[in-house]
């Protein structure tokens, strides 16, 4: 069974401009003990869905649908329920580990804070279990450590710490949006080692939101590829790369520089302005193997081979892909 | 190929100064240490390296932003770094930036046409700056209409590709590209990276790339010099960089790279470097790498090494090459 459940989640903020809809059905499941990447690009919606599932988007935003964990029901659920779960069953950690961080408290106390919060541990049995979870996490000289402040940590360091609170209360799904994107790749390499390891050992479904190809490539088992605030494709890791059954995801792959290659082949056009998305495909503006079909209705999400597609002519594209393949 | 640029023993500094209470000490990050490479007439030089390795202090330097502490910078014959506030004016034509951000580097109250004529203006360039704008919109794919109309209403790929067209506005020789991609998704960077190889093919000019991300680089560059700490741990041709790389800070960047390819990803194998770049206040002593090498041994502590040819269009700085 899923451990956490998103279904038909639509998310929409009103603005001077009318409204901008980011979010527009997506439905996603996450198995426990997997590691469920989630690929889109800028807008298609993936921080908005999870920030939505965590309760964080601001008041003014309008949030429909269903996000289960363990089978309670988080939208439209109190405040007071929300708390219960925000930490302690589902954690998420961001993109700058900074802004997550307290630079005025020791990163113990934080640590310790986040602890009690959702038990009655004693402030000594806190402060070990802290001393305890950055060990896990591979911060060096933990005891020690504990007691110092974020300024006193470098980049990497503070995401460990921050990994360390996001897990302080063995949470079953743990949402990492683009954890390592402010990271330098050998410390990237660093971090991802320590999210695989802490999914391997403590069997914690992961959610890792990217926009980089290569980073759901060494980590991810299932991928979810999102555009324009819906899901496009569904596949393991292996169908995604090997074969890509929506066009965008097979343009986004081609537009990878590959080795031996003298021009790259950037996919067309830009994504939809969300405020008047497009009445059909939100990717038929841009898609080479349009239809008109593909412009009059959305198509939802269907089983194709052992993937899930948005496209309803995948089974031409399929044709057309393995004539050219699109993997250099 | 004839050489454009030549830069020799570059160092900048710079001074932190930190009042701290009763003591006050003066404090030198040393962002550029002894730095030289050449760039050739229509060629591409790919910088790369983490934060802090002096990537982007190199390019400024270059452009004459920066004053460098010491060395020297020979551009077509002439050494910028002696050159007065008005002869490097006169020089600035001949080299243009591009920077990473564009939506930070365009004037939003300004049309874009507006912008893309401000150094025709600037350098006091004669004729007619309308039909000039249009024409570097055209060679940046983008349409002469386009004057007329205000940063916010173009989206992150076609504002690069002004901020593009007004670094060829003076048809410049040599461009200083400043991460130029890594602000825009990777269906639209194709597209960018593309529009640099054509207008390198078309005009001819040399381009100084900096960037952290690796493929790319590989894609457009054709030597690469890889930094460190403020220096260059190994320089040379693209192929030779990336397929036998010397360097174990090289091995190990490029093996920190994750592929789109879930089955190489699986096989492969990495080399895990411990720990973060060490901070460029207080480097460490000799090889600057060694404090995260797996082959350092005391002499990396005791002596620098230079930079040293391992073989053809391939130089390295370190003891025990591999």
């Amino acid at each position: 069974m899923s451990v956490l459940s998103i279904k038909d989640l639509h998310a929409t903020f009103p603005t001077p401009l009318g409204d901008l809809r980011a979010v527009r059905g997506i439905n996603l499941d996450v198995e426990a003990s997997e590691l469920m990447g989630v690929v889109g690009e800028s807008g298609s919606g993936k921080s908005v869905t999870f920030l939505a599932a965590m309760g964080l988007l601001p008041a003014k935003a309008r949030v429909t649908g269903s996000v289960t964990i363990d089978g309670q029901e988080l939208i439209g659920a109190s405040a007071k329920t929300i708390r219960s779960v925000r930490g302690k069953s589902m954690s998420m950690i961001f993109q700058d580990p900074l802004s997550a961080l307290n630079p005025v408290h020791r990163v113990g106390d934080q640590i310790v804070e986040m602890i009690q919060a959702h038990s009655s541990a004693t402030d000594a049995d806190a402060w070990k279990r802290a001393i305890e979870l950055l060990d896990i996490v591979g911060i060096p000289q933990p005891d020690e450590r504990a007691s110092q402040y974020p300024h006193e940590f470098s980049g990497g360091m503070r995401q460990r710490v921050v990994i360390a609170m996001a897990i302080a209360n063995d949470p079953k799904v743990l949402i990492a949006d683009e954890p390592t994107t402010a990271l330098d790749v050998t410390v990237q390499a660093q971090i991802l080692e320590v999210i695989q390891r802490i999914q391997d050992r403590f069997r914690t479904a992961v959610v890792l939101i990217t926009h980089d190809l290569g980073v759901i490539a060494r980590v991810a088992h299932r991928v979810n590829v999102l555009y324009a605030g819906r899901n496009v494709e569904r596949a393991s890791v292996d169908d995604l790369f090997n074969q890509p059954s929506h066009p965008y995801t097979q343009g986004l792959l081609a537009s990878l520089p590959h080795e031996g290659q003298s021009r790259l082949t950037p996919i067309s056009g830009f994504p939809p302005n969300m405020l008047t998305p497009p009445p059909g495909c939100g990717f038929a503006p841009r898609c080479a193997f349009v239809s008109p079909e593909c412009e009059s209705a959305i198509p939802d999400m269907r089983a194709f081979g052992t993937s899930a597609t948005a496209c309803i002519r995948a089974e031409s594209v399929e044709l057309k892909v393995s004539g050219g393949g699109t993997r250099g | 190929m004839a050489e454009l640029l030549k830069v020799e023993g570059l160092v900048k500094n710079f001074e932190l100064r930190a009042n701290s209470g009763i003591r006050r000490s003066k404090r030198i990050v040393q962002a550029v240490s002894d730095v030289s490479f050449s760039v050739g007439r229509g060629e591409t030089l790919g910088i790369v390296g983490e934060s802090g390795s002096g990537k982007t202090t190199v390019g400024r330097c270059v452009m004459g932003l920066l004053d460098p502490t010491s060395g020297s910078i020979m551009f077509d014959g002439n050494d910028i770094t002696k050159l007065s506030f008005e002869e490097m004016r006169v020089l600035r034509r001949r080299l243009q930036i591009v920077f990473q951000d564009p939506f930070a580097s365009l004037d939003p109250k300004m049309t874009i046409g507006a912008s893309i004529a401000e150094p025709l203006v600037v350098q006091e360039v004669s004729g007619d700056h309308d039909e000039r704008v249009a024409e570097m919109l055209n060679l940046v794919g983008l349409a002469p209409d386009h004057a007329k109309r205000f940063p916010h209403e173009f989206s992150g790929g076609q504002r690069q590709r002004v901020g593009i067209a007004r670094a060829l506005a003076l048809d410049p020789d040599l461009i200083v590209l400043d991460e130029p991609v890594s602000a825009l998704d990777v269906s639209i960077q194709a597209g960018v990276v593309n529009l640099f190889a054509d207008l390198q093919e078309r005009l001819g000019m040399s381009y100084i790339f900096i960037a952290h991300d690796l493929s790319v680089v590989r894609h457009i560059a054709h030597n690469v010099a890889v930094m460190y700490l403020g220096r260059i741990v190994e320089i040379g041709k693209k192929e030779e960089i990336y397929t036998n790389p010397r360097h174990p800070y090289t091995k190990a960047l490029l093996s920190a790279v994750p592929l789109p390819n879930p089955t190489v990803e699986r096989t492969r194998r990495r080399i895990m470097l411990e720990g973060d770049v060490p901070s460029p206040v207080d480097p460490p002593s000799g090889c600057r790498f060694r404090t995260r090498c797996w082959k350092a041994t005391d002499k990396c502590a005791s002596e620098t090494p230079q930079l040293a040819a391992v073989g053809a269009g391939q130089s390295v700085a370190c003891h025990f090459p591999e």
